[in-house]
């Protein structure tokens, strides 16, 4: 699994940390475990565990605890927009309700193609550059700043034409 | 010519390139302090430049630094990376843009502290910045510039990054130390403070991007030389990260001491046309509201006389809010951040922030009532003094300095405010 697919890359990220304190390793191993479908199925999770020395409770509560980590499979995309003061001041929530609006989903929903997840999410220290909004997926997270509806849903369609 | 310490990328391309760094005299200060200085002569130099903490608590740097532990070893550098104030992003253009100096920075940090290994804890929405300081860590490596026997002595250094998740609380220094060592990013009770018991219960010192990236200047050209900017108490620039109605938001460097007016109407450009500006909050979502009053305007942006006008200078990321803004609509934002972004460790701001999110939902409703108002008061009044850390804290500046100095927002609405 992790250690077989990604030997190089479960050796790198637990160099970084000194040899008896391997626990440090559970958040980058989340993400390297995450970029395939989206999210932590509970076999990554076990390994996780045994690699970091820790019980499958600890990991399952970090996952829990930090927002950029997913235990169910969801859109290939999650599309975040902020809607925090300094973004909402610049129309952020009205750009976020016609997005939804046009791609005919709710917030916190998937498009029926199950590929596109819309969330609002906290402060991405974009302020300057609103409306904005980061793309997860297995592939990483990319800001996309000074945005529009249209720029927005070009955006989405690019991503809906990739496979 | 203006006078860039860290935005030095705007008016030196190829800045964040090695060679273009270098070719500025980069790493210069960084073969000083490791060939000729001693450890403790780099913290009396940082002492004596006044630099003060630029993550928002304001903390004299050098003095942090004289508290290391020096009967415990191996010593930690933490670099806090993890921007999350709304309002606040600034150490984002710093780390794109001028990568080395803030890495050099983060060296000359370490070797001050006798660390050989520091960490650069960034938000994990920065996967883009961290994926590039690691080349960049890549290439000063392969530049003998990190690694053992740095400039032909004995010193040895490391430097990793390490991603965090989604959680503003670990950019509260404690809780960034038990996220590190991967586990929930919940703040400790302190003392004892990180110089003494840090991260893997080592002496560890913490300190952010923008603060960091000030030392290879000062290690280059000297205290005096730093001290020529800003004020007496409060030296140096500050990039002010301003946002919200204003025509132009961006970073500005400016030096510490420039007022508010010059900020927002010289550089921001003002208020977007047929509005005025209604209040200021200097320090982000963290902040008490200020009334945009002309003598608020007139008041220098600097640790000392920020207080004096009722707020604190923080992070500098300052929050304009026009007429059109109802105060009460804005702590609905401000508290969805927080009850949303609290730990869940401490009582007072796990219930505290719970209860003023659905307050202020209520304020927000047409059935508001002035009971609904003294209840909010009364709520954010408990939680004050009573929290773990610093987020419960920084929760009610808003809404007690909101409801105190803008009454006309709040219920009974006589006329239809929006």
């Amino acid at each position: 699994m992790l250690r077989e697919k990604y030997t190089d890359e479960v050796r790198r990220i637990l160099a970084k940390y000194p040899a008896d304190q391997k626990r440090s390793a559970v958040m980058p191993l989340l993400y390297l475990a995450q970029r395939e479908g989206g999210y932590i199925t509970k076999g990554a999770l076990q390994e996780i565990a045994e690699i970091c020395e820790i019980t499958s409770t600890e990991v399952a509560s970090i996952i829990g605890f930090y927002s950029l980590y997913y235990d169910e499979p969801a859109g290939i995309y999650h599309i975040q927009v902020c809607t925090d003061l300094p973004c909402a001041l610049r129309g952020a929530d009205e750009f976020l309700q016609k997005l939804c609006e046009n791609l005919g989903i709710k917030v916190g929903e998937t498009t029926v193609d199950g590929k596109i997840t819309v969330e609002a999410v906290m402060c991405l220290a974009g302020c300057h550059r609103a409306p904005m909004f980061q793309v997860q997926s297995g592939d990483g997270l990319v800001y996309h700043e000074d945005q529009t509806v249209e720029s927005a849903m070009q955006l989405i369609e690019t991503l809906r034409a990739k496979e | 010519m203006t006078d860039y310490i860290l935005l030095r990328h705007r008016e030196i391309p190829g800045l964040n390139t090695l060679e273009g760094y270098r070719a500025t005299g980069g790493f210069n200060a960084l073969r000083k302090v490791i060939t000729t200085m001693q450890p403790d002569q780099v913290t009396e130099v940082v002492k004596a430049s006044g630099l003060r903490g630029r993550g928002g608590a304001g903390f004299p740097t050098g003095m942090k630094w004289s508290f290391i532990d020096k009967k415990t070893y191996p010593h930690y550098v933490v670099a806090n990376a993890d921007e999350s104030e709304p309002g606040t992003f600034k150490d984002r253009e710093i780390m794109e843009s001028n990568p080395f100096q803030f890495l050099e920075g983060v060296a000359i940090c370490a070797f001050a502290v006798e660390a050989k290994a520091a960490y650069i804890y960034l938000r994990g929405e920065f996967w883009q910045v961290a994926n590039s300081l690691d080349e960049k860590i890549a290439e000063m490596e392969a530049a003998r510039l990190l690694g053992d026997k740095l400039f032909g002595t004995d010193a040895t250094l490391r430097i990793f990054t390490h991603l965090g998740a989604g959680a503003y609380i670990c950019g509260e220094e404690t809780a960034m130390l038990e996220s590190l060592e991967g586990k929930l990013g919940q703040p400790r009770l302190r003392p004892p403070f990180p110089p003494s018991y840090g991260l893997y219960g080592k002496p560890t010192i913490v300190n952010n991007v923008e603060t960091l990236t000030n030392l290879p200047l000062i290690l280059d050209k000297g205290a005096e030389w730093y001290r020529s900017f800003g004020t007496d108490k409060s030296p140096g620039t500050k990039v002010f990260s301003l946002s919200g109605n204003v025509n132009r938001p961006g970073n500005y460097e400016l030096p510490l001491g420039t007022t508010f007016r010059q900020l927002i109407f010289e550089h921001g450009g003002g208020i977007p046309a047929e509005h005025k500006i209604k209040a200021i909050m200097p320090a982000g979502a963290s902040s008490s509201l200020i009334i945009a009053s002309e003598e608020a305007l007139d008041t220098p942006m600097d640790y000392e006389s920020v207080p004096k006008v009722g707020a604190q200078l923080g992070s500098a990321s300052v929050i304009v809010v026009d007429d059109s803004v109802n105060i009460a609509w804005l702590l609905n934002k401000t508290i969805h951040f927080f009850k949303h972004e609290s730990c869940g460790k401490c009582t007072p701001c796990r219930e505290g922030t719970y209860w003023m999110l659905h307050l202020t939902e209520r304020l927000t409703s047409t059935s508001a009532t002035q009971a609904d108002v003294d209840l909010l008061n009364s709520v954010a009044s408990q939680i004050k003094g009573k929290c773990l850390c610093a987020l419960g804290e920084f929760s009610i500046e808003a809404v007690l300095s909101g409801i105190e100095r803008f009454p006309q927002d709040f219920p009974p609405i006589s006329n239809s405010a929006s």
